[in-house]
């Protein structure tokens, strides 16, 4: 009830480590550049995020499909609360400055205001407990997405699932899609810098 | 070009080009999935330690136990325990923001950054009030949504979730259109 295993915990830590290492690295853990991304006057964000996405993908589908992993962790498609609680997220995120990883890190880089925006996600998250049980019968079910095999529904699905479409051309797509968009921030840059 | 001279050591050096970052947070995930059966994210964690403070303030029976919050027993338990594999990882990622940025020494003491200054003042209160109450918003959706930046975001896009992929463009519209609510299109102008 207390604890995970010393594997996990000594995992875990480490993880985090190389994590919050790589995001201060790359210059995410700074308001500025976070900012900079909703403003559009910065990329940083989004060429961090997509790369993560795509280089990740053809890993983790990867070593699906050859069986050195058995399973994904899909979160449940309930596209109300997934569609709800983003557009909260993001005022929130833009108000803040920090997600809730890029927080901490930039806590771990020292930031002041970040500590601040950490106590409140406490209390977000606590507010979020509070309110869940009035929720979770309506709400949090309202618009499910599931796959039914035999008798088992099963909310946890890809693109893959609902669509029967290879993850491998979800994957094409995804790569050619940010290739472009990496090749206009870099036409933008240039033109900045000019 | 940057005319400042590099560090020789990568270590030391202030920043990684980003599409080097997003490659070795991708190689990352490979490693947790592969090794730990675990996808990255940050904001269960928060849920944790809230739960931590209820028990540690006397409020156990809300976290564990028959009578307890509904969601506090979805999210603590005997599979993810208080200090689980992520509330692990959060204080990783702190670790390592902290020894990344006393390497090359870009530290900073921020309480009012540069762009809110401009539009709303140097006041730290009304800045810490602020950051307070996004944080709080911020965490309240991630619970809602099921995740945030990571879990939904890398973690859940890398995996083709349709939560996840569904949060991203709703988070991402609603923090553009947040960040020209509250800086106008002159904001751009001063983002530091």
């Amino acid at each position: 009830m207390w604890f995970d295993t010393p594997g996990l915990i000594v995992g875990g830590l480490l993880a985090g480590i190389v994590f919050g290492f790589l995001l201060q690295k790359g210059q995410v853990a700074k308001y500025r550049v976070i900012l900079g991304q909703f403003l559009f006057t910065d990329y940083t964000v989004l060429k961090i995020m997509l790369t993560a996405i795509v280089v990740g993908a053809i890993g983790v589908w990867g070593m699906l499909q050859l069986g050195m992993i058995q399973h994904l962790h899909v979160k449940p498609a309930v596209l109300a609360a997934n569609a709800v609680g983003g557009l909260i997220f993001g005022a929130g995120m833009s108000l803040l400055g920090y997600c809730p990883g890029t927080g901490v890190a930039a806590m771990g880089e020292g930031s002041r205001h970040a500590r601040w925006g950490f106590a409140g996600m406490i209390l977000g998250a606590a507010a979020f407990a509070a309110v869940f049980p009035a929720l979770e019968k309506g709400f949090m079910k309202l618009g499910e997405v599931a796959v039914t095999t035999g008798d088992k529904v099963n909310n946890k699905v890809t693109l893959t699932d609902i669509t029967g479409v290879s993850p491998w051309v979800y994957i094409a797509a995804l790569a050619a899609i940010s290739l472009v968009v990496f090749a206009l921030i870099g036409r933008w840059e240039r033109q900045q810098a000019r | 070009m940057n005319s400042q001279i590099e560090p020789a050591n990568p270590l030391r050096r202030k920043r990684w080009n980003p599409y080097v970052v997003g490659v070795l947070i991708g190689v990352l995930s490979w490693l947790t999935f592969l090794t730990m059966d675990k996808a990255l994210g940050t904001s269960s964690s928060m849920v944790h330690v809230a739960g931590l403070i209820e028990t540690v303030t006397g409020n156990a029976d809300k976290v564990t136990g028959p009578a307890a919050n509904s969601y506090f027993a979805k999210e603590i338990n005997e599979k993810t325990p208080m200090f689980d594999w992520q509330v692990f990882l959060v204080i990783g990622v702190f670790i390592g923001a902290m020894v990344s940025s006393r390497l090359s020494g870009d530290r900073t003491t921020e309480c009012v950054p540069g762009l809110w200054t401009w539009r709303f003042g140097p006041s730290k209160t009304l800045r810490y009030a602020a950051a307070f109450f996004g944080g709080a918003v911020m965490l309240f959706g991630a619970r809602m949504a099921g995740g945030c930046t990571s879990g939904h975001g890398i973690s859940g896009g890398l995996q083709l979730a349709v939560s996840s992929w569904t949060f991203f463009m709703a988070m991402f519209a609603s923090g553009v259109a947040m960040a020209f609510g509250l800086f106008g299109k002159g904001g751009r102008h001063h983002v530091v």
